[in-house]
């Protein structure tokens, strides 16, 4: 079963759940609009956080949704660059560079994707391929940029697993990668908390328009073993909130264009460029795990001009 | 074999034959008894769509079909592997160049159901997708 929240409920939950250590019942999104780093950062530089940056799609080109295609990644570092406090590390929830037929033309994306991203030197970059990387040439490509398609590492008392649900185009995670990460959790302390990022959502959010993973039951049945589970994602190009049993699923803004909210068109597509208001529906978020003030746990920023 | 040059005998003797094989196939035997009894009435026939993928459209995008009737979507890909995917009718399939996939399915209730291609085949897979009206 699986319950979308609203900023009601967020308030309600975050409110309960001040001081708790990453609940992941309780891991909400901050109940407020997006704003820029002043300010913020300095209320994290005491505390680790990470940050998730999506769907950037570098090589698109459609004018109609967002004629700076070619900025806004390189914005969204440059906003991360000014903040105040070093982040424990920047995770990239896939879609990192657009689709195109051509593998030499991938790879140059790819590349400059990571020249881009290189003045972010000295903080820890994770990866994570989204459909657009790695699902024509099932990650041949992304593999020789940036490395192995899933893994998991800790940092600050917390397990932290990227997954892949994308290099197969079925969108599938497949026999394989799920007794990986079945036998990675089982040796994981029964306290500590999990927190899993992925592309595309793990749950059925809304089938229709595909958003969903194949055998994303199969994933969240092998987290639902876990106590203390929280997921990242990215691919619908906007803030979700959604709770499946005890585990709370968040999907990011995108750093190319916004999407409509799940099934409120007859039609997903793009939604078209606003002149008056560029970065509307853009941007990236802060994680503090452990941060006192609940509200401070999930914050919407800005990608910032 | 030397074949039998045909004359207007030969003709109608065929044309005779033909009609008394077809009239022994669909009436009842002279044993009386009736094949409706003894196997049931005849299947309905199905109704048979041919859909095509290509990237990035399906061809036709809008199948009509009637609440209740056997349905057989035929799929076929002129290019690269697509999925098609109906998750309010429970339908799901790959569809490989170079050969048919055939997806049965009896529509239980009558509505515009969607469907959309469920394998990544390029820029434009999310523009990949149709509906199936299912009328009364």
């Amino acid at each position: 079963m699986q319950e979308m929240i609203d900023r009601r409920r967020l308030l309600q939950l975050l409110g309960i759940g001040a001081g708790v250590v990453f609940t992941s019942r309780l891991a909400g999104a901050a109940p407020r609009p997006a704003r820029l780093l002043d300010g913020d950062a300095a209320r994290a530089t005491d505390e680790f956080f990470f940050l998730q940056l999506s769907d950037s799609h570098w090589g698109f080109k459609g004018p109609a949704v967002n004629p700076e295609a070619d900025r806004t990644l390189k914005q969204a570092v440059a906003t991360v660059q000014k903040l105040g406090a070093k982040p424990g590390f920047v995770v990239f929830t896939g879609d990192l560079t657009h689709t195109t037929d051509d593998p030499d033309e991938r790879r140059k994306r790819m590349g400059e994707f990571k020249e881009i991203v290189r003045a972010l030197d000295g903080t820890e970059l994770v990866y994570l391929p989204g459909e657009h990387d790695a699902s024509l040439d099932r990650g041949k490509a992304y593999v020789e940029h940036f490395g192995p398609l899933y893994r998991s590492f800790e940092r600050d008392r917390i397990h932290f697993v990227a997954l892949d649900n994308v290099s197969d185009p079925g969108a599938l995670v497949g026999e394989k990668q799920l007794a990986w990460l079945e036998d990675d959790l089982s040796r994981v302390d029964a306290e500590m908390p999990v927190v899993v990022f992925a592309h595309r959502p793990l749950f059925d959010l809304y089938p229709d328009w595909d958003w969903a993973t194949r055998d994303g039951k199969k994933v969240v049945d092998v987290l639902s073993a876990k106590k203390n589970v929280t997921v990242f994602y990215g691919h619908i190009h906007q803030e979700n909130h959604t709770m499946t049993g005890a585990i709370a699923h968040h999907s990011a803004k995108s750093l190319i264009f916004p999407l409509p909210a799940p099934g409120s068109v007859p039609k997903k597509a793009p939604i078209p460029w606003d002149a008056a208001a560029p970065d509307k529906g853009l941007g990236f978020r802060r994680v503090t795990p452990r941060a006192a003030d609940a509200a401070q746990r999930v914050v919407e920023l800005e990608v910032g001009r | 074999m030397k074949a039998l040059k045909p004359t207007p005998w030969r003709r109608a003797a065929l044309a005779l034959a033909a009609a008394f094989a077809l009239s022994g196939c669909l009436t009842p035997s002279s044993g009386g008894h009736d094949d409706d009894d003894e196997y049931g009435p005849p299947p309905p026939a199905e109704h048979v769509v041919h859909v095509t993928a290509h990237r990035f459209a399906y061809e036709p995008a809008e199948i009509r079909v009637k609440r209740g009737e056997a349905v057989v979507l035929v799929l076929s890909s002129l290019d690269v592997p697509h999925g098609f995917e109906a998750p309010r009718l429970s339908l799901s399939a790959t569809i490989r160049p170079g050969a048919e996939t055939r997806l049965p399915f009896t529509p239980r209730e009558a509505g515009r159901f969607p469907f959309h291609c469920s394998v990544f085949c390029g820029d434009g897979h999310e523009d990949m997708a149709g509906v199936i009206d299912v009328d009364e």
